[in-house]
């Protein structure tokens, strides 16, 4: 992960996985009765797609405006926590640049910078990978909103691109025992909490596993 | 699909994104926060891949992506590029689906 062209290139690979992802969000939210409109104010805006696609599932359902925004909430909030992490990598007190990097503190920018060696390799891996990601998500949600979907992404497995990803890029982060501690003690929250609580909050629960490495 | 939701729902995403990163802008956290902080990732994005590998909609499911994200922690492990352990994990995701399991 250390030199230049392999984070741009890695966070590229990752945004058009995203796209994919996009289609089937836009052909998605209009097939639940949104308008092209909303389906693309919704990416541009809300730009967290498991809260986008969870909103959906509940309008699709036949769920109401409430229930829609409980569901998605609870999987927006875990961007709040990942971006008290990233405001440590970026310059401290540029107000308008933090604001902009607040839009693009998503799952895929914290874990790309979380996997860096310094902190400019760090913002760099946070820039590109937000940036592409966004880029690639409102094009194929433009796309797939306006002429729906023909590819399942389960077909290529891109649903465990992400995953697979997301594990490549704590490996480097294992070999020091305060993360280490931290991620198995997330996983095993994660594990523990899903059959009981509602999707989004065992994600947030991991947090509490910081606890485990702080003193080590 | 209202409005009502396209903007609301807007408004909380962006809300909890700004509110972390404006909190600790213009000063160094305490000690004792910066380094939980730094640990957030390791935990949130391992409790991620447990989240999109063995779980659905709210449930333990144990599926391809089992099979397909093992693949990737192993090569992981070996220390391969991001992107071969990316394609590496969609591939065989991809493959155990095609054969039915």
């Amino acid at each position: 992960m250390n030199d230049q062209r392999s984070v741009v290139s890695a966070g590229l690979v990752l945004a058009a996985a995203v796209g994919v992802f996009g289609i089937a969000f836009g052909a998605g939210a209009v097939s639940a009765g949104a308008s092209v409109w909303q389906t693309c104010v919704m990416s541009l805006a809300v730009f967290t797609g498991a809260s986008q696609f969870s909103a959906i599932s509940v309008i699709a359902a036949g769920g109401g405006t409430v229930a829609a925004l409980g569901g998605a909430t609870l999987l927006a909030a875990r961007n709040g926590v990942y971006a008290l992490a990233m405001s440590r990598v970026l310059p401290r007190g540029r107000l308008a640049t933090r604001l902009i990097a607040a839009q693009v503190t998503i799952d895929e920018s914290t874990a790309m910078a979380s996997a860096a060696r310094d902190d400019a390799d760090a913002r760099r891996a946070f820039w590109v990978t937000g940036i592409g990601v966004y880029v690639f998500w409102n094009i194929g949600t433009l796309m797939g909103a306006v002429a729906g979907s023909a590819v399942d992404p389960a077909v290529f497995g891109l649903d465990a691109a992400f995953p697979s990803g997301f594990v490549a890029m704590l490996a480097p982060l294992m070999d020091q025992p305060a993360h280490r501690a931290a991620a198995i003690g997330g996983a095993v929250i994660c594990l523990v909490a899903t059959p009981v609580l509602p999707v989004g909050l065992p994600i947030l629960c991991a947090a509490a596993a910081v606890m485990l490495g702080v003193r080590r | 699909m209202t409005w009502t939701l396209v903007i609301v729902l807007a408004v909380v995403a962006y809300t909890f994104k700004a509110t972390g990163m404006v909190l600790a802008a213009g000063r160094r956290l305490p000690p004792v926060l910066d380094r939980a902080a730094a640990l957030v990732p390791a935990a949130l994005i391992a409790a991620l891949v447990v989240n999109d590998t063995v779980t659905s909609a709210g449930a333990l499911t144990i599926d391809a992506r089992a099979v397909g994200v093992g693949a990737a922690i192993v090569a992981a492990w070996r220390r391969a590029h991001l992107i071969v352990v990316i394609v590496l994990g969609a591939a065989v995701t991809a493959a155990v689906r095609a054969i039915g399991m």
